[in-house]
């Protein structure tokens, strides 16, 4: 969560509708956090004793990974696209590091499935930034090429089965101190990169201005297809990262372990303020975000509600939320 | 001689050159289609009315499904929840026809026709009302109707009327034509023909080419796309059906029909950004797809290639439209 201390503070007049509609637009993360508060008050209301400091270790830990995948929502989100192979290339990493480390060792095994995740990626890139490929069919088409290969790889290694590392587990489901995940290890820097990349940094800059204004940003010499090129590279290394923390919390490797939490990625940068549309949003809000859907999902969970009401309730969070950002932002 | 009938066969030709012109797209895919058969009799000296039959079944809820998206896109918009829309409308059929008696599925099968109708005016409403992109929403639809897909199908099993099955299985008259694609040409002639002369469908090729010029020429930008929408459901629902009937079960999961149909619809010669295009189209595009996959069975390959190759089928195919867009705007 370190996004959230680099947030402004609220502005004096926060409390007239002007001000609620400034401070929802500018710096979401503050509502955001006070919604995530509500979720966990209304969790001990509803099923008292629940909530601890264990439970929140446990919440952490199954956040992180749906954060990591949502990032590559965020940073392609800002310039107008959406990252819809994210699942099938996370899944795919996973599977091919517990089918290889048999043969090449742990690292190599890393170094191969990274740089498959790249080269999908590379492959969005190039459809998206030269061939101007409407990224969500661009996304989807590359997420069935990267399922049926991952399948077909399957059926090749059938004779060795496959084993999760040691070190996966360690990193995605252990903790340190009792309470802490070890993947805060991984996530922290890793979240710390992606907010002083798009806050600081001039490529960060250049995203947003793709996002806000495709046009304004040709003429101002921004050559958007490298930058997309490169953005997508990042979004399936991003993905393949949180491949290998899915498989290691999940203690299994399959060519459709992450497939479910497609929709939550999008929901989660959706929920934290990152227009679909482009140029507006954060890697902070996602972060929260993240929590919010994982608290939620848990609250429905722990009332009983099945994997129909979740994806019924998800979908609707994604219209309800960019509906009313829109509608809250639509003054400028 | 009369000099009208002496001009007659030059503008004959004339008429004939531009109907090939303007059907370019689909007569070529027609050669398509005529190569890879020869190339199937090849690889598989039996293929023959046995194959013909199951491709047709086969290929029968996706030919559906693409020309539900087919219209949608004709409109300016996109669906990506027409695979949900068939797994719920096929699950609400098959549960519901479960031990009930051949007339009570026909009020059924209609029923399921109005419910898809719905579900597509649900779409279009949201998106007309929040203004939210078609592609956010449909999105999110997807999600939304494959829950209720499985909230529906709590009880499993199900099962169809005989009449439905009948209504697609086997051939009527000649061995060669399958009952599937008679099912697919009716329903097109029924409805999609009187539809494009109609008001409503000429509303539906301008809000695509051009909202804003459709509406200042008094075209409700709105209500046409939630029209469009509720086309999209009543095809969907049909694919639904055609899903029930040909397997006689159903699965409340949604299947690769809503890619595949982006896919059929891109390469049947209907353009991404709306106003262009027709049904015939991605109907021949679907028959080709799946022969192609039927193909590759027969070549021993890995099924799981065919899933790679309708994705790189379907980017491909976008690719190449999307350059030759750019290419008519630059001229």
């Amino acid at each position: 969560m370190s996004g959230v201390a680099s947030a402004p503070p609220a502005r004096g007049q926060a409390f007239s509708f002007g001000g609620v509609r400034a401070l929802l637009r500018d710096s979401p993360v503050i509502p955001l956090i006070g919604l995530l508060v509500l979720l966990v008050v209304l969790f001990e209301v509803l099923r008292p004793g629940f909530v601890s400091v264990n439970w929140a270790g446990g919440m952490v830990r199954a956040a992180i990974p749906l954060a990591v995948l949502a990032a590559c929502q965020t940073i392609t989100m800002l310039t107008g696209g959406i990252d819809l192979s994210v699942a099938a290339i996370a899944s795919m990493t996973g599977f091919l590091v517990a089918t290889l480390i048999g043969s090449v060792g742990l690292p190599a095994a890393i170094v191969i499935a990274l740089l498959c995740a790249a080269l999908a990626g590379l492959v969005n890139g190039i459809g998206v930034g030269v061939f101007r490929v409407h990224p969500l069919i661009m996304t989807l088409g590359m997420s069935l090429i990267v399922f049926g290969l991952a399948n077909v790889w399957q059926v090749q290694r059938v004779q060795t089965g496959a084993g999760v590392p040691v070190e996966f587990r360690t990193l995605g489901a252990g903790t340190f101190l009792g309470v802490f995940p070890n993947s805060l290890a991984l996530f922290v820097p890793l979240a710390a990169v992606v907010l002083i990349g798009l806050h600081r940094t001039g490529y960060g800059r250049l995203l947003y201005a793709i996002g806000d204004n495709p046009v304004a940003a040709r003429l101002s010499g921004v050559r958007s297809w490298q930058v997309l090129i490169v953005l997508y590279v990042i979004s399936a290394v991003l993905a393949g990262l949180a491949g290998f923390l899915y498989t290691g919390l999940n203690n299994t490797a399959s060519v459709a372990l992450v497939e479910t939490q497609l929709l939550p990625s999008v929901a989660a940068a959706v929920v934290g303020g990152t227009s679909i549309l482009g140029g507006r949003g954060g890697y902070g809000g996602t972060i929260v975000g993240a929590l919010i859907l994982t608290v939620a999902g848990a609250l429905l969970n722990a009332l009983g509600f099945k994997e129909a009401d979740r994806l019924i309730l998800f979908g609707a969070i994604i219209v309800v939320f960019t509906a009313a950002y829109a509608r809250i932002t639509s003054d400028n | 001689m009369n000099p009208t009938i002496d001009d007659a066969p030059a503008q004959r030709g004339q008429v004939l050159g531009a109907w090939v012109r303007n059907n370019a797209w689909a007569l070529g895919l027609i050669g398509f289609l005529a190569v890879l058969l020869a190339f199937t009799r090849t690889i598989q000296p039996t293929y023959g009315v046995s194959g013909v039959q199951g491709l047709a079944i086969s290929a029968l809820p996706l030919a559906l499904a693409a020309v539900a998206q087919a219209v949608v896109v004709i409109s300016g918009g996109i669906d990506l929840s027409i695979g949900s829309m068939m797994a719920l409308t096929s699950v609400v059929a098959a549960s519901l026809m479960e031990g009930q008696s051949e007339e009570v599925a026909v009020v059924i099968v209609l029923g399921v026709l109005v419910l898809g109708l719905v579900l597509g005016a649900v779409n279009g409403t949201v998106i007309v009302l929040t203004k939210v992109p078609d592609i956010v929403v449909t999105l999110a639809m997807l999600f939304v109707w494959a829950g209720t897909a499985l909230l529906v199908s709590r009880a499993p099993g199900g099962e169809s009327a005989q009449w439905l099955r009948d209504l697609v299985l086997g051939s009527v008259g000649n061995e060669w034509i399958p009952k599937a694609a008679v099912v697919l040409f009716a329903v097109v002639a029924i409805v999609w023909i009187p539809l494009r002369r109609s008001r409503l469908g000429l509303s539906l090729y301008a809000v695509g080419s051009n909202p804003l010029a459709a509406f200042r020429s008094g075209v409700s930008v709105g209500r046409t796309k939630i029209a469009a929408y509720m086309l999209t459901g009543l095809f969907s629902a049909m694919a639904g059906l055609s899903l029930t009937a040909s397997t006689g079960l159903a699965t409340p999961l949604p299947g690769p029909y809503t890619l595949l149909s982006v896919a059929a619809v891109v390469l049947g010669g209907v353009s991404l950004a709306g106003g262009r295009g027709g049904v015939l189209g991605p109907i021949l595009a679907v028959v080709i797809l799946s022969l192609i996959r039927t193909d590759m069975t027969f070549m021993r390959w890995d099924p799981n290639y065919a899933t790679v190759a309708q994705g790189a089928i379907l980017v491909g195919v976008v690719m190449v439209g999307t350059l030759f867009q750019r290419r008519r705007m630059r001229a």
